[in-house]
């Protein structure tokens, strides 16, 4: 009767190479995202994110190449975000294999971009993309890459995103990113009571009882992670196993 | 064995196109009525809307050639959307007909509580006991599938597994030659390459 815990396995690219920062500061080169990212389909993650997180305007080829390569070594769904501006920069993703579109900064700026997104692809296609640094007892919403608060609460940025046409929430901890001190279950929790679309939560995994405190105390439907896994810190299928055995519904391959 | 993919303009062809040639099949593309007379498999994809993809039947001509190709007893799978068109019609465009090869329609899922729409993830797939299936041969009882869809068809009939969220619909149909998921076994990962096996298996 209920969806299986979805793992997912977080690839940040400067467009055709993984990359991972700590609170978005530093990067550092950990691969090329293809053959990464045909390792976790076969480690058993459910789903697999690619990001391009400098998302230069004059390399976007190079990304939709890199989304095209990836999306041929997966029999797993992948999402595609980063400088994603307009529904051509969408299609051009989706035509290269991506199932879904994270967008940022762009829907902060155009709120309406989500429906136009929602209306062409389908919501199931149109991932909201929030990054929320924790501020006096509530969230704000930080555009460009984390760096600019945007003005906008995080829980009621979510729930307008569901209600403009988002299908899913990619709900990103600024506090905990690549901290590994455990995911934001008080985020988390705050935006899955506000919103009626899937909530994936995102930044601080460390441990497999971090997963399991995002999804019993922040009822998350999905939990996400890049250096923890890439740096081989935890296998996706001890964590499966984990939740597996205290009877949560998980995929094991 | 050449696979012909039926492409109407809205499905993402690719991801299904690069399962099939992973398992060793050729495939073409298919976006007007002739290469349906000598086809040798054909695979219906679909996601988006039912009336775009009843509209877009019609408007290349596609209708009577995808049922002539059925009823010849082309091997055929029907993937979510391509699935859902092989009913009478859906509650997601009431006016709009479908192919009419499998009786009854398809109606939308409904949200309940800790059910959210559309139904998106993994979910298990439940045999239908006492009906065989050759599509889901090697298949384990409750394996997880990928589903991407808020509308769904009956789980009686020809279902050969079914799947519950809310209510219980079709997982997999299968008559014949004629065969459909809900699911999306391109996206499903080494439950759904032998499923895709398996139709070859079968087409060939």
């Amino acid at each position: 009767m209920s969806l299986a815990r979805r793992i997912i396995a977080c690839l940040d690219t400067d467009g055709a190479r993984v990359v991972k920062g700590v609170k978005f500061e530093g990067l550092r080169d950990a691969g090329d995202p293809a053959a990464l990212a045909a390792r976790y389909d076969r480690e058993g993650a459910d789903e697999v994110v690619v990001l391009d997180v400098a998302a230069a305007r004059d390399h976007r080829p190079t990304f939709v190449e890199t989304i095209r390569r990836t999306a041929g070594e997966l029999s797993i769904p992948l999402t595609a975000g980063g400088g994603i501006r307009a529904l051509a920069d969408a299609r051009a993703v989706v035509d290269a294999g991506a199932d879904k579109v994270t967008v940022n900064t762009a829907a902060v700026r155009d709120p309406a971009l989500l429906t136009e997104l929602s209306d062409a692809l389908g919501s199931q296609a149109v991932v909201l993309a929030i990054d929320a640094l924790a501020r006096a007892g509530r969230w704000e919403v930080c555009v460009r890459g984390g760096r600019q608060p945007a003005g906008l609460d995080a829980v009621d940025w979510a729930a307008e995103g569901a209600e403009r046409g988002a299908g899913e929430i990619l709900l990103t901890s600024i506090d905990r990113d690549g901290t590994q001190s455990g995911f934001a279950c008080d985020l988390v929790a705050a935006v899955t009571g506000a919103v009626g679309v899937p909530v994936v939560a995102s930044g601080g995994a460390r441990a497999p009882e971090d997963f399991l405190r995002v999804f019993e105390d922040g009822r998350a439907d999905a939990a996400l992670a890049a250096s923890t896994f890439h740096d081989g810190l935890l296998a996706i299928a001890d964590v499966k196993a984990f939740l597996a055995a205290r009877g949560l519904p998980v995929r094991q391959a | 064995m050449k696979v012909t993919l039926v492409d109407y303009g809205a499905g993402n062809l690719a991801s299904v196109e690069q399962a099939l040639r992973r398992l060793g099949a050729a495939t073409e593309r298919c976006a007007t009525p002739e290469p349906l007379a000598a086809a040798e498999a054909v695979v219906l994809p679909g996601v988006g809307h039912f009336a775009a993809l009843s509209a877009a039947l019609d408007a290349r001509g596609l209708r009577a050639p995808l049922a002539g190709a059925i009823r010849r007893g082309v091997p055929f799978l029907g993937i979510c959307l391509g699935l859902q068109a092989l009913w009478e019609g859906s509650d997601e465009a009431p006016a709009a007909p479908g192919l009419a090869v499998l009786p009854g329609r398809v109606a939308g899922l409904r949200a309940f509580p800790g059910g959210k729409l559309p139904h998106m993830g993994w979910n298990t797939v439940r045999r239908v006991a006492g009906r065989e299936s050759r599509l889901l041969r090697g298949v384990p009882d409750g394996a997880f599938a990928y589903f991407a869809h808020s509308y769904a068809g009956p789980a009686g009939g020809d279902a050969v597994a079914v799947c519950d969220y809310g209510s219980t619909f079709a997982a997999a149909v299968e008559r014949g030659n004629l065969a459909g998921v809900q699911f999306h076994p391109e996206k499903s990962g080494a439950v759904g390459a032998t499923i895709l096996g398996n139709f070859l298996g079968f087409a060939g």
